[in-house]
Parts: C-alpha cells; structure tokens; sequence
C-alpha cells in the first residue's frame, strides 16, 4: 500500500514534466531569494500570470483541435479599449458605477465576436488556422489603431481601476478569477462532450467527421471560447492600469503559446491538457517573478525562456519518438 | 459562381490570382489620388518595401522548404543594432562582415535545430524569436544606438544612396530577388528546395540530403536579413532596440500573398516580390487617399484571407469547405 502512495506522485510527474520543472523552480528561487517564499509574492506571481494564463486555457481547447490562435494579443487590446472607452459614453453618464457593466460586457462580446469571425473563417474557408489567424492578428490590431486613434484610454472611475486591488479574504481577485476559469476549462475539457469532441476533432479530424461529430461549429465554439477568455484577460488587465493601451497585449500570443507547449499540448492536435498548460504558465510566471527578484535584468528572461522552449521541445522528441508529427498546415 | 467562373477562366488566371489583383489594386488606387501613379510615388513605396522585401526572399525559401521562420524580426532587431554599434567601434569595413557572420550564425543555429534535430519550425524559431531578442537587450543594455558621423561615413550609400536616381535599397532589393529567383528556379539547390518541401520523405528516396538542404534555407534567411540590416541601419543611421519587431509577421503576410503554399513545395520569389510590392501599395494608397495609417492593416486581414481563401479553392474545386 505504501508502495503505491510512493509511486503515483512520482508517475504523474512523469507524465506531467512541467510540474516537475515548476518544482524545481520554485525550491530554487526559495533558496535563492529571501523575498520569494513569502505569501504575498505567491498572490503578486498568481495576479501576474492571470493574464496570460487566462488566454492560455483557451489556447489549450484551440491548440488541442489542431488549429492555433495568433491574434488573441490584438483582441486582449481591443476589448480593454472598449472596456474603458465605453464606460465613459454620454448615454452612461448618470449609470455611476453601473456604467462598467455594459463597457464590461461590450467588451467580451467584442472578444467572443472576433472569435467568431476567426472560427466562422476556419469553418467556411478551409484556409488554415493559422493564416486565418495570422491575417487577424494584423486586422484586429489595426482596428483597435483606429478606434483608438492611436491614443490611450485612461479609466476614470476608480471603481474600476480599483477592482484589482480588491481581494476575498487572502486570496486576490483576479487570481480568483483565473483559478476558477481554469477549473471550468478544465472541467469541459475533461467530463463534457463537448472536451471529448475536441481531442477527437484534433487526434483525427476524418473520423471526426464519420462519428458525426460537425467540425466546423465545434471549431468555431473554440475559438469563441479563447476569444472571451482574451477579452476577459484584456478587461482585467486594463483594471490594474486603470488604462487601455492600443499596443497593450503586443506579443503576448508568444507567450501564451510558449506556456500551452510548455504545458505539454501538441502543436499537431489531438493531445494535451488544462493541468500541463497551468503548470507551463505558472513555470513561466515564477520564472518571471523569481528572476525579478534576484535582479536579473528581465532581458536574460528572454534568452531563458526562448531555450527552455527550444529545450523542451528536443526533449520531448527523444522521449516520444512515435509522437512525432510535423505541423499541420 | 465565381469559382465556376475560375474554373472556366482555366487555370491559368486562377494561377495569376495575385497578379490580378495587384492589377485591379494598382487600378482602383490610381482613380483614388491622382498623385498615386506618379514615378516619385512609385520609386518611393519600392523603396520603402525594400527591407521587408528582402526579408520576404529569404523567408520564401524557408517556407518552400517546408518550414518556418518567425525569428527573422528579433534577428534584424540584432543584426541592425550589431552593425550599427560596432560601425563607431571598428568603422563599417570590419562591422559589416563581423555582423554578416553573426546573423548567419544564428541561421545556423536554427538551421541545426530544426535540418539536423528535426524539431518543429515553429516553435523552434519562435524560441529564437524571444531568445534572441533577450541577447540584443543583453549586448545593447537596453539602449538605442546610434551612428554619430552620419555624413562622413561611406555606410551611408546602401540606404540612402542611388545610381542612376533608383535608390540602393531598391537596388539591392532587385539584385537579391533576382539572384535568388534564378538559384529557386534554374539551379540544382532550387529543385531540391522544391523537393524537400513537397515530399520530404520522397527527397530522401531521392538521394537529396534533406538536412542539409534546410540547414542552407536558414543560412540564406540569415544573409536576407543581414543584407536587410544593413540597408536598415545605414538608412537609419541608428537603431532601436526592438527596430524589427513584428517584421516577422508581415514578411509572412507578403510571402502568403504571393501564394507560396506553408505546405511547402511551392511558391516563387518574383510571386513573393509581388506580395510585398502590393501590401505596400496598399499601405502607400490608403495612405493618398487620407485613410488613417492603421486601415491598412485592415485591409491586409482581408486581403490574405481572400487570396489563401482563392487559392485552396481553388485547389479543392469547391468554394467552401467540406468540412460539417
């Protein structure tokens, strides 16, 4: 009995790496830093990676069907634009504190509506996700230019900017917010049939087809589902600067994307999960912090970053020689 | 309908698709303004597109191969720093070639790790992507440079200077399309890029050494972008940081346009040439007509959209997809 309680733990770290690495990282920047092991740094690291981590768990559903989102960065942009911008419309002005609601809510159906457009594109088209996507990214960012004016929004009501700050007993809001948008991600992906339908439509899109499963609109509820999921990150990082910029969220589909593959989700469809892609985003944003704090110029995190990628990815291909796959475009 | 009509149009007009609409482009926007079909407007948008140009070539014969390169916009960020940096240091005689060497050693990183390794290009080069960012932040400190003499320097004549009034960005933008075009399309290297992308497995049956055929594509993505730091920097005369950020995607963007298929196996650079010259009249055009700079941006999404779009339906026979 004992025996086993022995090796489970250690099984599990054997499928799940990136936990292992999440471990490692966390006891050495314990030993490193004096200011890491400490309560307060575990909520700063959780509300920092909120951000990405939020658009990460869509990346996973999107990723798992084989198709990939470049302009979550754009969109994250743009429903933070529309969040603060709406909030300060004429026709809302007497709403007091009710006028973030429907900038709130305007601004994630932008986000669910932009994905829409990507998954509608995918589905009719046929042209790759990943060109789709790219062509997006352009679009999107453009948009938000131009609605913005180039310019930035600042939030006057500091109910909003406030928001950030708020917390439910020890436990920060908006790490609130991504721990039980994971749980519900998770949760789809693993117990719904709507989970199920992903890693099929991913491990063989043919089959999919003949089980009768429709592709097209599966596809599409997964890219509307990464879409709010960029939207909601965008409102909520627009909370902590209580503004919106238009280059907000620039480059931040790299670093999503570098989470999800960390995270052990395959780039070729059909294999990954929730609780890889959490430990990839939580590796990444101790990381972060870690390196922060030992007052390592935030430059090395980049160079660090780009070769645990590189390094994962080597590593991953010596030890899963069947599942190798080249990307499917 | 309109597929029909592709069909009976024959292949042949569907193949142009590009060239027909960088023609009705060029047609609409020379009824738009007035100054837009002038030679000044002209020389000016060749010359802009000229970095972006040369970067696409390299990049187009990465994607023919069968692969990809996103690490081309942090790799002009470290190119165009280098040279410009080390120009004050050890003068551009000595600069060039040590920058030269250094960005095609970072194409020979790639090119191992994904020829050699094997390991997927995406995520391979979207590594590099950050990682050599993080190194020009290392070697600059952060800082942007710049060239102090901007007037004594003989650097200058590759961004700023001209023979026979075309411009040498323009030049030299001409001169790497056509070498590569010839090398792409009559040359042993060529066919074997071809080979490669369109059946890797089939290539090696062939005796064709698959590994060290991409390797080459990255070493020549590398000279493209070396080629494209230097016009860059001597242009600039200095350089942000950052200076190449984003280069990637719309380098992709232009080598999409001129149909080069990510599946690899096909594509041309002049087709290549044809998508960066449109993105930026289309940039240029918007612009004349007083839109703000950012449409076009717009205006790309849907324009890749619809020239893939065309394309793979063309392929398929059938306007819309298959799929349920």
């Amino acid at each position: 009995m004992s025996n086993l309680t022995d090796i489970t733990p250690l099984r599990w770290l054997m499928r799940n790496p990136i936990w292992g690495f999440v471990l490692l990282v966390f006891i050495f920047f314990s030993l490193m830093s004096e200011h890491f092991f400490d309560y307060r740094n575990f909520q700063n690291i959780l509300v920092q990676t909120s951000t990405i981590g939020l658009i990460a768990l869509g990346m996973t559903l999107v990723m798992i069907n084989g198709n990939i989102d470049l302009s979550v960065g754009a969109t994250l942009a743009l429903a933070a634009a529309f969040a603060v911008d709406v909030q300060s419309w004429a026709m809302f002005a007497t709403w007091g504190n009710w006028q973030i609601l429907p900038a709130v809510s305007l601004a994630l159906l932008v986000g669910i509506l932009m994905g829409a457009i990507n998954g509608f594109i995918v589905w009719k088209t046929g042209v790759d996700a990943f060109i789709v996507t790219l062509g997006a990214m352009l679009g999107i960012r453009g948009l938000v230019f131009v609605y913005t004016g180039e310019s930035s929004f600042y939030a006057m009501n500091f109910a909003y900017s406030d928001f950030s700050a708020l917390s439910v007993g020890p436990f920060p809001v908006l790490a609130l917010i991504f721990l039980a948008c994971t749980l519900i991600v998770h949760l789809v992906l693993s117990r719904t049939v709507h989970g199920r339908n992903t890693y099929a439509v991913g491990g063989n899109r043919e089959a999919a087809v003949n089980a009768g499963i429709r592709v097209g609109p599966h596809m599409m509820v997964n890219f509307m589902i990464i879409g709010f999921l960029a939207a909601l990150s965008g409102v909520l990082l627009s909370t902590q600067m209580g503004a919106a910029t238009p280059n907000l969220g620039r480059d931040y589909e790299l670093w999503v994307i570098t989470a999800v593959v960390l995270g052990g989700t395959k780039l070729t469809g059909g294999k990954g999960d929730i609780i890889g892609t959490l430990g990839g985003v939580l590796a990444i944003g101790i990381l972060r912090n870690g390196m922060n704090l030992m007052q390592v110029p935030a430059f090395y995190v980049y160079v660090i970053l780009g070769s645990i990628l590189i390094a994962v990815l080597f590593l991953d291909k010596r030890f899963n020689r069947t599942a190798n796959g080249g990307l499917r475009l | 309908m309109l597929l029909n009509r592709l069909k009976a149009g024959g292949p042949a007009i569907a193949k142009q698709g590009i060239l027909v609409a960088f023609i009705l482009f060029m047609i609409v926007f020379s009824l738009m303004s007035d100054r837009f079909l002038t030679a000044d407007n002209i020389m000016s948008v060749f010359r802009q597109s000229a970095i972006i140009g040369v970067m696409a070539v390299g990049v187009t014969i990465v994607v023919i191969g069968g692969n990809l390169d996103l690490s081309v916009g942090s790799m002009l960020s470290f190119a165009t720093v280098l040279v410009v940096d080390l120009h004050d240091k050890i003068g551009p005689e000595l600069a060039i070639p040590i920058m030269v060497l250094a960005t095609l050693c970072l194409g020979a990183i790639n090119g191992f790790l994904i020829g050699i390794l094997r390991l997927n290009s995406l995520i391979v080069t979207l590594g590099m992507l950050s990682a050599i960012q993080g190194l020009v932040l290392i070697y600059s400190g952060g800082q942007n440079v710049d060239i102090v003499d901007q007037r004594g320097t003989w650097f200058a004549i590759f961004g700023r200077g001209s023979v026979l009034g075309i411009a040498a960005p323009i030049l030299i933008f001409g001169l790497m399309a056509i070498i590569f075009h010839v090398i792409m399309s009559t040359m042993p290297f060529g066919r074997k890029v071809y080979a490669v992308g369109g059946n890797p497995t089939a290539s090696v049956f062939s005796g064709i050494p698959r590994s060290r055929v991409v390797f080459t594509t990255y070493l020549i993505s590398a000279l493209c972008v070396a080629v494209a730091a230097i016009i860059l920097g001597s242009r600039v005369m200095g350089s942000q940081n950052n200076v190449g950020q984003g280069y990637e995607l719309q380098v992709l963007a232009a080598v999409i346009l001129g149909g080069t298929s990510l599946l690899g196996g096909a594509g041309s650079i002049l087709k290549t040439v044809l998508g960066v010259l449109m993105l930026a009249f289309i940039q240029n055009g918007l612009i004349l007509m007083g839109q703000p700079y950012y449409t076009q941006w717009l205006v790309t999404w849907v324009v890749i959209i619809v020239a893939v779009w065309l394309d793979v339906a063309a392929k398929r026979g059938r306007l819309f997809s298959p799929i349920a």
